[in-house]
């Protein structure tokens, strides 16, 4: 049996959270990207688009991201795409993402009065200056700080493309378990790992969030 | 392509897991928003020492994956003495991540009643167990009954993460299911189905629940 030092564990814990990294930042990218899409889908003012989203955001958010998970990655390949897990992650969590975040906008978008929809109407801007000059402005402000709040949500998220056999921090984590018996100390190693990646951003939120929300 | 007839033998075994599924869900919830509350009102009412503690609790559980948290509790804790049953882990590690979670609601809605209706309460003669319950916890609660109503459905669909440990639960039957009739995104979908009806229904339960609950009171927010 080959020895490892708690430097090998760590390294080696170390070396695959690139990986939880890289498909946190893939999923996020790729779910502010349709998020938007759906976001401006919704505020379209077209009946059947609407409930499209509607029914699209329900659907990731009433159903565990693991169904998700899996529905991809034995769907794909039943449709015949030879899948890898890191691809099927990556499109899961990428849905996944969108769902919550278009929700999140979804408020902080409502939370203007309608009154402003009207004015910049009256004063002649059309939809897309309205969006652009009027709301968006603040309703980003508003926004930043539960959508960077959710990004702990896509971190932690990717421990589940382990159940997949992708090999990131979590998969690493049974993976040097299973080959030393110290579960104990790599568990909490791994787990240590995680709240290094989250609790910034969790703390990065809740400033936002205090300055934004002084300012209103 | 698809074929749903070849699942028709195993809706036992679905039914089976559904039922874990909402067992463990039930205790979770109860459980969950119990040690919700008691740490929340600990954390607004407690020394310095009990509020760190309990805040970190707090911090350490929502920035750390539930599967984490959940090997951690079943693989790790036997190497310290401490052995549970699959069964017994995964509920337990709901309990911690809900409570975690449900502090940080509950606390919310704490902070929001003003003091001078506790004053108040206090004046017209109300004992301080009184005040907590009826003029701060229970106005609370409805303040924050949406986002606790959420927060409990999350936990629910994140429970399917217990089949790993080989709890038998929802996820468990549709991955032996597929294991046995090849007909993987069949199971999958079926029993995604099933999660999202669930999801629905505790909404509403949760809804007739509150309405109940909060029937003589109306809070304006």
């Amino acid at each position: 049996m080959i020895e490892f030092t708690n430097w090998d564990i760590l390294r080696n814990l170390l070396l695959a959270a690139r990986w939880t990294i890289a498909l946190s930042l893939t999923a996020f990218i790729g779910g502010t990207i349709v998020g938007l899409l759906l976001t401006a889908m919704r505020l379209s003012g077209r009946r059947p688009l609407q409930w499209l989203v509607r029914g699209y955001v329900e659907l990731f958010q009433g159903t565990p991201l693991l169904m998700q998970l899996f529905l991809v990655f034995f769907g794909l390949s039943l449709l015949g795409f030879d899948i890898s897990a890191w691809a099927a992650a990556a499109f899961a969590l990428t849905f996944f993402t969108s769902a919550f975040l278009t929700e999140i906008w979804r408020g902080c978008i409502d939370t203007l009065p309608r009154g402003q929809w009207e004015a910049s109407r009256c004063l002649g801007l059309n939809f897309k200056q309205t969006l652009s000059r009027v709301i968006l402005p603040q309703a980003v402000r508003v926004a930043l700080a539960p959508t960077v709040g959710f990004s702990v949500q896509v971190v932690k998220g990717t421990a589940l493309a382990s159940i997949i056999g992708f090999v990131e921090l979590t998969k690493a984590g049974t993976m040097l378990n299973n080959a030393t018996f110290e579960p104990f100390k790599i568990f909490a190693m791994v787990a240590l790992i995680y709240f290094a990646l989250c609790y910034p951003l969790s703390l990065a939120s809740q400033r936002l969030e205090k300055k934004f929300n002084g300012s209103r | 392509m698809l074929n749903f007839s070849d699942l028709l033998p195993y809706s036992d075994l679905l039914l089976q897991g559904l039922w874990v599924t909402v067992v463990l869900t039930f205790y979770a919830t109860l459980g969950g928003v119990a040690i919700g509350t008691a740490c929340a009102a600990g954390r607004h009412y407690g020394g310095k020492v009990l509020r760190g503690a309990i805040g970190s609790y707090v911090e350490l559980i929502r920035n750390t994956p539930f599967i984490v948290q959940l090997f951690f509790i079943f693989f790790g804790l036997p190497a310290i003495g401490i052995k549970l049953s699959a069964w017994e882990a995964g509920l337990l590690a709901m309990l911690i991540n809900l409570g975690a979670y449900s502090t940080e609601i509950i606390r919310a809605g704490l902070a929001a009643t003003p003091k001078a209706q506790v004053e108040a309460a206090r004046v017209l003669g109300l004992s301080p167990h009184q005040v907590f319950f009826r003029v701060v916890l229970i106005p609370a609660f409805e303040k924050i009954y949406p986002a606790l109503t959420s927060q409990c459905i999350i936990v629910m669909l994140g429970s399917a993460v217990v089949s790993q440990i080989s709890v038998m639960d929802l996820t468990y039957a549709a991955n032996l299911i597929q294991s046995r009739s090849f007909r993987s995104f069949e199971a999958y979908l079926v029993v995604a189905v099933m999660y999202l009806l669930f999801a629905i229904f505790m909404r509403q339960t949760f809804e007739w629940v509150g309405r109940r609950l909060f029937r003589h009171r109306r809070v304006s927010t």
